[in-house]
């Protein structure tokens, strides 16, 4: 089976797949092409990470996917349809998204009840009162949470409330751009863990846009490595984690990650 | 039994500072409660609120509070010097100038309550909509608020005024008409922070439509400097509303009008003090403590402060 699919026509398995998407910001002159013809897929019920340095473009391509973005062009297949410019509320309640900052990504003036109870209104869903405090056993919050602000609770407490409000529609996939990245190191195992385990229960897909690639090899299956807008490689977690890499990029970015090697440091020294 | 009693404020004040609000409105009252808690800490907003609330007191209870007619004449007892009789003294036509004072204070709310309720929300609308969305709609819609604002305010009321006819109505319409522009900007530059937050992402991304979001998302983060701008601007609005009074523009004799009051004592300025000095003093007070509520207002509302 080829890992990626260039044409139109997609395997259904591939919850999420992108063919030649370009992304750019600006008009005109200052026109800047931020993501240059990424293509790749996701299969269903996994996960799929997308790694690169900052200003690789990696959080770009989410953004697109998710239709906050709408300059762009080539092709994005979202469970199976080809996705156009603007999304209906329908598309939203299959596809959601979770932030990077749980600190910008909550209302500062709502209570964690609003903005669980919101996406349910949207969509006139009714029963709120038992799916916020079935939501929020999922998550692990205290009901006790309920009606606090988020300024009242800490930083993994928000991405727990970002979670919860990304699962409450019951969506199939689930974009995840950095979603420890703000947090400290052992909250990062938690939510890991945490949404390690809502995959399992709930059969999602995840995306996940991550700098760390200790995250990625903890999280996904199989992985793209971006640099500059464009995907150097997609590549097996088992191979990652060998560290068999076939692009010069990601071997440099993979040897970044094995820390400051005091021998190696040492030989140059002699040179 | 004291101890009962001091059991019960005890558990009042833990269920009105709970960091664990039980219900949507549980959680709006401890807030509010705190809000209160720290806005009391401050002595010039408190006197502030105590001068407004004097104001409303006033206008409610004119009528015990006022000791003559505000509109009887009495020639016989023409510039009376202030005195026990008439506390503020008696005005050319013999009226006795506290209670036109006591019976203006209604006037003054009635100008301050339209204004401040409809300037600021009209201008929330016009700016968080070219905030929000941007593009051609943000061009005209600031352009057209940039030719208001490119205006002298007395000078457009004036017309505006002179256009419609003098009184109190028409007054209350120039001042309006001339106060949405600011509103207007600050909505727009608050929204243009908030809009790129990753909170409207994420509503967006519930697939919330525009209206929507501004409403239920940026008002509530925007009305905040909004209130604090409108406390601080009604004490121009007063001054304003007086200056169309003075010019003979705004309500008409014999409304007992403070601005209208002091245009009429203007010609006995230098002989009977008091006949415009009161007036004068009326408004300062008013717009003191309008500025003094603001100030406090804005300590407590302003989002950029270290609260929230």
């Amino acid at each position: 089976m080829p890992l990626l699919e260039t044409g139109p026509e997609v395997e259904p398995e591939f919850a999420v797949s992108v063919s030649n998407l370009n992304v750019y910001f600006g008009e005109g002159r200052d026109t800047f092409q931020a993501v240059k013809d990424v293509s790749f897929a996701a299969e269903r019920g996994d996960t799929f990470g997308l790694v690169g340095e900052s200003g690789s473009g990696k959080s770009t391509v989410l953004r697109a996917i998710a239709g906050l973005i709408e300059d762009w062009d080539g092709s994005i297949n979202v469970a199976g349809q080809s996705i156009g410019k603007t999304r209906s509320k329908d598309f939203f309640k299959n596809l959601q998204m979770v932030f990077q900052d749980p600190y910008g990504s909550l209302h500062p003036r709502h209570t964690i009840d609003r903005i669980l109870s919101e996406p349910l209104l949207l969509h006139g869903i009714g029963d709120v009162n038992n799916r916020i405090n079935k939501i929020m056993d999922e998550v692990g919050l205290p009901h006790s949470f309920r009606f606090r602000f988020s300024h009242q609770l800490s930083g993994g407490q928000r991405q727990r409330v970002a979670i919860a409000r990304a699962l409450i529609l019951e969506p199939s996939i689930i974009l995840l751009d950095e979603p420890t990245s703000a947090l400290d190191v052992s909250v990062q195992a938690e939510i890991l863990n945490l949404l390690k385990d809502l995959q399992a229960e709930h059969k999602l897909t995840y995306v996940l846009v991550s700098h760390n690639l200790a995250v990625i090899a903890h999280m996904c299956s199989q992985t793209a490595v971006m640099n500059a807008g464009e995907i150097v490689e997609v590549l097996n977690i088992d191979k990652m984690s060998a560290l068999e890499a076939d692009h010069p990029y990601t071997q440099q970015l993979l040897s970044a990650s094995m820390g400051y090697d005091a021998d190696k440091a040492a030989a140059m020294e002699l040179l | 039994m004291t101890d009962t009693a001091q059991s019960q404020t005890q558990s009042w004040r833990q269920w009105l500072t709970t960091d664990q609000p039980t219900s949507r409105r549980h959680a709006k009252i401890v807030q509010f409660y705190l809000g209160w808690l720290s806005f009391r800490s401050n002595l010039l907003a408190m006197v502030g609120l105590f001068i407004l609330l004097l104001l409303v007191f006033t206008w409610l209870f004119a009528p015990f509070i006022a000791t003559h007619d505000p509109l009887a004449q009495d020639l016989g007892a023409r510039l009376l010097h202030p005195s026990m009789e008439h506390y503020f003294g008696t005005d050319a036509l013999g009226r006795d100038i506290y209670s036109r004072i006591v019976y203006g204070a209604g006037i003054t709310l009635y100008i301050v309550t339209l204004v401040a309720v409809t300037a600021p929300i009209f201008g929330l609308l016009v700016g968080s909509l070219a905030g929000y969305l941007g593009g051609w709609v943000d061009v005209v819609l600031m352009r057209i608020t940039d030719i208001f604002l490119a205006f002298p305010k007395l000078i457009l009321a004036l017309a505006f005024v002179s256009a419609l006819g003098a009184g109190l109505e028409n007054a209350v319409l120039a001042l309006i008409l001339t106060a949405w522009p600011p509103y207007t900007r600050i909505a727009r530059a608050e929204t243009l922070t908030i809009r790129k937050s990753e909170f409207i992402d994420a509503v967006r991304m519930q697939g919330a439509g525009t209206m929507h979001i501004i409403m239920r998302h940026i008002w509530p983060l925007c009305v905040s400097s909004i209130i604090v701008r409108v406390t601080l601007d009604m004490a121009g609005v007063l001054l304003t509303a007086a200056g169309l009074g003075f010019l003979g523009l705004g309500a008409q004799p014999p409304t007992p009008e403070w601005g209208a009051m002091i245009s009429f004592g203007r010609k006995f300025i230098l002989d009977h003090w008091w006949v415009a000095t009161m007036p004068g003093l009326a408004i300062f007070t008013v717009s003191l403590g309008f500025n003094l509520l603001g100030d406090g207002l804005r300590d407590l509302l302003d989002p950029k402060g270290d609260k929230s």
